[in-house]
């Protein structure tokens, strides 16, 4: 799961989940002499996303009685990748980690992580074909493949079915119409506020402890103009002021006229959505199974087009293989075997509200029937990843930097002007800093 | 009839003023496993740090080229660690006065209360006693929050006490001087209660009033150990990090993040170890700095006129 993001408080909670997990490690049966293979499993899913990922090993382990999954649930965010770099480092690390692909160029592939064996891959029924062709390019680094992708967990917009009913924006099908420009947003959102009788409407991460909502909000509506951030290759700056300024000046437009809530943070505007005091609200895609359970009244659509194209920030959850001097054949055997029935299995995984990087899985007929999940799949073709650059991906310097320097712009304290100038100067640091995991490292 | 065997060389005075020299012999394996443990855990990291400093060295330990000054260029070039090191100084300004004049007036308060002593002694020094961890959460899920935290329901406010940029600072330095208040007092009530009280008859006897009796035997007779608060004080405030990373994270707007939090950032998010020694270097040249400037003006003050 994505969210709450880098919430340093949770740094708290994390380390008693450590304390927890360190503990479960000790009770799992499967320890020495065991005749099961144990396979080490690192994973910072965690709340619903957890829940759902321990049940798919729990179904992995009643499939393959002969295989241990040992579960070890991480704090999410920048301590977990410190984590996984000192583990791979030392050579003595998890079998299986999951990933950020966009984490993929900072990592040090070939230092912190072993490719993956695309043979053993075919052994067990996954190849090249069956996964999103951009998302599986950026599962490699120099040409090898370092990833099994799992899924996109893209930016959409979640709606309060009952709130946008009142407020006659929804079609005949019941589904959320959609706006296309600012103008049919603004116009959208006003007949939500007289709605709530004059609330702001819509919610979003806009401020808190080194928040990425901004980042995420911003990376969704300036790519939908053609933006860009970096060249190709990341070896250039290449952001566009005029569209990045466009893409800034919406929320505090927004916030000014009373369409949106600028004071509030990840959790406060969760809440205020999932307590129906907000018709929409603006974040990654793993609430779902939150808001389902709260039994708010909601469904989900594509994050709302307002300068062109449908695009939205997203990030992918993928597997690795961290750095292990010595890999135990049969370890390793039973590894492929449990990354091949997570991704095949990917409609489960689907519930928690990210959309599958495994074709197959997206015209099945149980994922199909996910609502709202699957309302918003499309998207996975219009996805704005990160820049290929060793400082992107989630929980990444860039990500902090560039939350840090919007989330002022949207309250009113600085300018657009002031806000994208400090995040030039942020990129330009970055840019200027030297990769901690060159390329001729490899 | 004996004589007492007279060493061949009688030692000179001067000699028997040095100290012996055979003192090695025994004393060094007395104090060896205080200085294995000392070289092991201090003199060689601060070494393997100042090496690191120099190369480009990553969270993994590799890519360990010598780079020269490139990390301190960069570092001073770096307008972030400037910000972060102003933020430092700031916080230890704005704690160590508080805490200093706190302490001693809190320690003043208990020693002339004369009933349930030990109620008080306990309410100031009890947060002291609670881990960082314990301090930030109460502070930052009790107190601070703007909508229903004890301050802004209290005075009626409505302020972003750590979320407001102009706020959090001042924010992070009322949280502290509760927490640690508590050791200054108690060091403060400790030396207070050495003070002879047969002093403070004859000032009496004399005719002198409270205030006198305060400003002319109290506050001297309690030099030495303010100088020992200031100076534990302004090493405790150069060092802070947990209160700050765990209620604010450095932000908002890296108003409050400390240099100690920028190294961290640097080595362990950024995984530039080599960069975040530099930047740890930076500020032990200030504490070095501090700690040498305080020394010689105790030493100045501590003279016999």
């Amino acid at each position: 799961m994505d969210g709450p993001p880098i919430d340093r408080r949770s740094l708290l909670g994390g380390g008693l989940a450590l304390l927890g997990a360190g503990a479960a490690g000790c009770s799992i049966p499967a320890g020495l002499g065991s005749t099961r293979t144990r396979v080490r499993y690192w994973h910072f899913l965690g709340a619903s996303d957890g829940i759902i990922m321990n049940g798919m090993v729990r179904a992995f382990g009643a499939d393959n009685p002969g295989i241990a999954v040992e579960e070890n649930v991480l704090a999410w965010g920048e301590p977990y990748y410190t984590k996984i770099a000192m583990a791979g480092a030392g050579g003595r690390s998890p079998d299986l980690a999951t990933f950020h692909l966009a984490r993929l160029s900072g990592i040090g592939a070939g230092r912190i992580l072993d490719p993956i064996d695309t043979a053993l891959l075919a052994e067990n029924g996954l190849k090249a074909a069956d996964f999103s062709p951009p998302i599986w390019e950026r599962a490699h680094v120099g040409g090898e493949l370092y990833a099994v992708p799992f899924d996109a967990h893209p930016m959409v917009q979640y709606y309060n079915t009952d709130l946008c009913e009142r407020a006659g924006l929804l079609g005949p099908d019941g589904r959320l119409l959609p706006t296309n420009g600012p103008e049919e947003l603004l116009a959208a959102l006003r007949k939500a506020k007289a709605a709530l009788g004059g609330r702001p409407p819509l919610v979003f991460d806009a401020l808190g402890l080194g928040t990425v909502g901004p980042w995420r909000l911003w990376r969704s509506l300036y790519p939908q103009s053609g933006g860009t951030l970096l060249s190709e290759d990341g070896s250039r700056v290449t952001l566009d002021d005029a569209k990045a300024l466009d893409a800034l000046r919406l929320m505090p437009t927004l916030c000014e006229e009373g369409l949106c809530d600028p004071r509030t943070d990840y959790g406060a505007s969760v809440a205020a959505f999932t307590n129906g005091q907000a018709a929409f609200l603006w974040n990654g895609d793993w609430e779902t199974t939150g808001l389902k359970q709260r039994g708010t009244p909601f469904s989900m659509a594509r994050f709302p087009s307002v300068f062109g194209k449908g695009s939205a920030q997203a990030d992918c959850h993928a597997f690795v293989l961290p750095h292990q001097r010595e890999r135990d054949p049969e370890v390793e055997r039973a590894t492929y075997r449990f990354i091949a029935h997570l991704v095949k299995n990917s409609a489960d995984w689907a519930v928690a509200g990210h959309v599958p990087a495994y074709l197959p899985t997206l015209e099945q007929p149980d994922y199909l029937a996910l609502h709202p999940q699957s309302e918003y799949r499309s998207v996975i073709t219009e996805v704005a990843l990160d820049p290929r650059a060793w400082f992107a991906g989630s929980a990444s310097r860039l990500w902090l930097e560039f939350g840090q320097a919007f989330s002022p712009v949207i309250s009113g304290a600085i300018t657009a002007e002031q806000g994208l100038a400090r995040a030039r100067q942020a990129l330009s640091r970055l840019m200027a800093a030297p990769n901690p995991f060159p390329a001729e490292e490899r | 009839m004996t004589t007492v065997a007279v060493p061949a060389t009688a030692a000179t005075p001067a000699e028997q003023a040095r100290p012996r020299r055979g003192w090695t012999q025994h004393g060094l394996l007395f104090v060896a496993p205080f200085l294995v443990i000392y070289l092991a855990f201090l003199v060689w990291p601060l070494l393997q740090g100042l090496r690191m400093s120099l190369s480009s060295v990553n969270i993994a330990g590799t890519n360990d080229r010598f780079v020269g000054l490139a990390n301190y260029a960069e570092a001073f070039g770096d307008p972030r660690m400037w910000r972060s090191l102003w933020n430092t100084v700031e916080f230890t300004v704005l704690s160590t006065i508080p805490l200093v004049l706190l302490g001693l007036g809190l320690a003043l308060l208990v020693h002339h209360l004369r009933f349930v002593q030990w109620l008080w002694r306990l309410s100031f020094f009890g947060p002291f006693l609670l881990p960082s961890a314990v301090v930030s959460l109460l502070w930052l899920q009790m107190i601070y929050p703007p909508e229903y935290g004890l301050i802004n329901g209290a005075l009626g406010t409505d302020v972003l006490w750590l979320g407001d940029p102009s706020t959090a600072m001042w924010s992070m330095v009322l949280t502290t001087v509760w927490w640690t208040v508590g050791f200054n007092f108690l060091l403060y009530l400790a030396a207070l209660q050495s003070i002879p009280r047969h002093l403070y008859e004859a000032a009496a006897i004399d005719g002198a009033s409270a205030w006198h009796r305060l400003r002319s035997i109290t506050l001297p007779l309690l030099g030495r150990t303010t100088a020992l608060v200031v100076v534990l004080q302004l090493l405790a405030s150069l060092k802070v990090f947990d209160q700050i990373y765990l209620m604010t994270g450095g932000g908002p707007d890296d108003s409050t993040r400390p240099i100690i939090e920028y190294a961290y950032d640097a080595g362990f998010t950024g995984y530039r170890i080599g960069y975040a020694s530099a930047v740890s270097y930076i500020l032990f040249a200030l504490i070095v700095v501090v700690s040498l400037a305080q020394l010689r003006l105790f030493r100045k003050s501590e003279e016999p006129s």
